[in-house]
């Protein structure tokens, strides 16, 4: 196998809130092209470990490389990382007061500073991407779940990112509209995008995962491929955890 | 019928200080609105000791009396070589106390989004400065427009007792009318009715602004 471009590298994330150790000692790296998977129980420290990659919640200790490059924090490069890395969110987080349209293309005008007109038409065609061109003009309040969920794809989509980073994208969703936002996850992974996605939605993780990472208390706990951590995990709290996921949202 | 051929006869004379007074509301709006989006800003974003200031300058301005802060401008910073006109002491001081009084309000509305709003813009590589411009600043203001609408009313009644410092508004042009003819009670009822035409036509306006303004999700709840 050829071998692919580096995306994003971190080593030995600390990050503690007071007391609380949220992150110990958290390393991967994800080439392009690649879906990674983080699974683990609540409180775990899932959510902070993609924000801290963001700096939107500067860890404590810990390295990161993107595109090989180390990011060495400073508010004025902040800006430009954070641009090359999409975020999509649970609550979605589009931008209230601004229609679909609008809450695509406020990155393209504001942040990569490009015309409206051109801005306009790269806008459409992230949501024709995800299927929403035809709810363009529409605001955030009219749109359901999912639709929403799509939108805010679209946005990360529209900043032409690295990779794109996903805090379990579909936990708020009604479980008849999880789908179309899958759907779309699915097939921005198949395009090789490169993705790193927080979920217990198995059935995608097992399609496109190329690797899972099982995170618990702060540490990963074991990683590998699909058929090796699903069919066949090492650690036993991997195999409990498994368990319970499988009991709480069925097989798939 | 007589009491109306007085008003008609004296509405030349109070038409002047209806003019004067709306120039006073609009001057001291003005203001307050710019001083608002600072203040609150600096309260909520702005390093320590800017926040601090902003507060204290908060808690100065609806710590005490609207008549006392015009005091000071007019009779007080004389003293200090700043002399204003009698108007500018009163545009002054009616803009310099709502603008603090419409700076809570922002922060209320700034404090009742949902956190994520910024998140998202800065995780997008928005610097703060934009999120608060293009995301905070306006959604907030669309929920500031009743409770600011209601300040803006406030300050064009408020702006009668400019006539305290001499500055020739509505009140103050009655006040001489009617200490020439002693028709105190007949010209101070006209005064009023006219206070409440004005109010009434803002109230208006700004229901106006609302539905224009108005984006599906901003609904005012009550
Ligand atoms: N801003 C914060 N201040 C203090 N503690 C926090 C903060 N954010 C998160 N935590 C704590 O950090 C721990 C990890 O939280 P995090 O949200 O990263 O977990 P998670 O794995 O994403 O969980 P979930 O599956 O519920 O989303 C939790 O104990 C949480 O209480
Ligand atoms: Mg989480």
């Amino acid at each position: 196998m050829e071998e692919r471009k580096e995306i994003l590298r971190v080593e030995d994330l600390h990050k503690s809130y007071g007391t609380n150790k949220v992150l110990q000692g958290i390393s991967l790296n994800i080439k392009q092209g690649q879906t990674k998977v983080i699974i683990g129980p609540s409180g775990t420290g899932k959510s902070t470990l993609l924000t801290c990659v963001n700096y939107l919640n500067p860890p404590d200790k810990g390295r990161i490389w993107l595109e090989g490059e180390e990011i060495i924090y400073s508010e004025r490069e902040i800006n430009k990382i954070r641009q090359k890395k999409g975020f999509v969110f649970q609550q979605f987080n589009l931008f209230n007061h601004l229609t679909a349209l609008g809450n695509v293309m406020v990155g393209l005008t504001e942040v990569l500073k490009k015309k409206k007109k051109e801005a306009r038409e790269k806008a459409m065609y992230e949501l024709e991407r995800v299927g929403m061109a035809d709810c363009a003009e529409q605001y955030p309040a009219e749109l359901s779940g999912g639709q929403q969920q799509r939108v805010g794809i679209a946005r990360a989509l529209a900043m032409d990112p690295l990779l794109i980073m996903f805090d379990e994208p579909t936990s708020a969703l009604d479980p008849e509209l999880m789908g179309e936002v899958l759907d779309n996850m699915t097939k921005l992974a198949l395009e090789g995008m490169t993705l790193l996605v927080v979920t217990h939605e198995m059935g995608f993780a097992r399609a496109v995962a190329d690797d899972i990472i099982f995170m618990e208390n702060g540490r990963i706990v074991e990683e590998g491929p699909p058929e090796k951590l699903i069919m066949n995990p090492e650690k036993k709290r991997t195999i409990e955890f498994l368990q319970k996921i499988t009991q709480l949202y069925g097989e798939d | 019928m007589e009491l109306i051929t007085y008003w008609i006869s004296i509405l030349p004379e109070l038409g002047n200080g209806v003019i004067n007074t709306l120039i006073m509301t609009f001057l001291a709006v003005s203001m307050s609105a710019v001083l608002a989006v600072i203040l609150a800003m600096g309260r909520m974003y702005g390093p320590r000791i800017i926040s601090t200031l902003c507060k204290w300058y908060i808690e100065f301005f609806r710590g005490t009396p609207l008549l006392a802060q015009l005091f000071i401008i007019y009779y007080g910073l004389p003293s200090w070589g700043l002399n204003f006109s009698s108007f500018t002491s009163a545009v002054l001081a009616f803009g310099l106390n709502s603008g603090a009084y419409v700076a809570e309000y922002l922060r209320g509305a700034v404090q009742s989004i949902d956190k994520g709003q910024m998140t998202a813009g800065l995780a997008m590589g928005m610097t703060k400065f934009t999120a608060i411009r293009k995301i905070i600043l306006p959604q907030a203001l669309r929920f500031v427009i009743p409770p600011w609408s209601n300040d803006v009313i406030y300050t064009l009644k408020y702006t009668s007792i400019a006539f305290l410092v001499g500055a020739q508004e509505l009140m103050s042009k009655a006040k001489i009318i009617a200490s020439f003819n002693f028709r105190f009670i007949d010209t101070f009822v006209f005064v009023a009715i006219i206070y409440l035409i004005l109010v009434l036509l803002l109230t208006l306006f700004f229901n106006w602004l609302e539905r224009k303004l108005k984006i599906p999700g901003f609904e005012i709840k009550n």
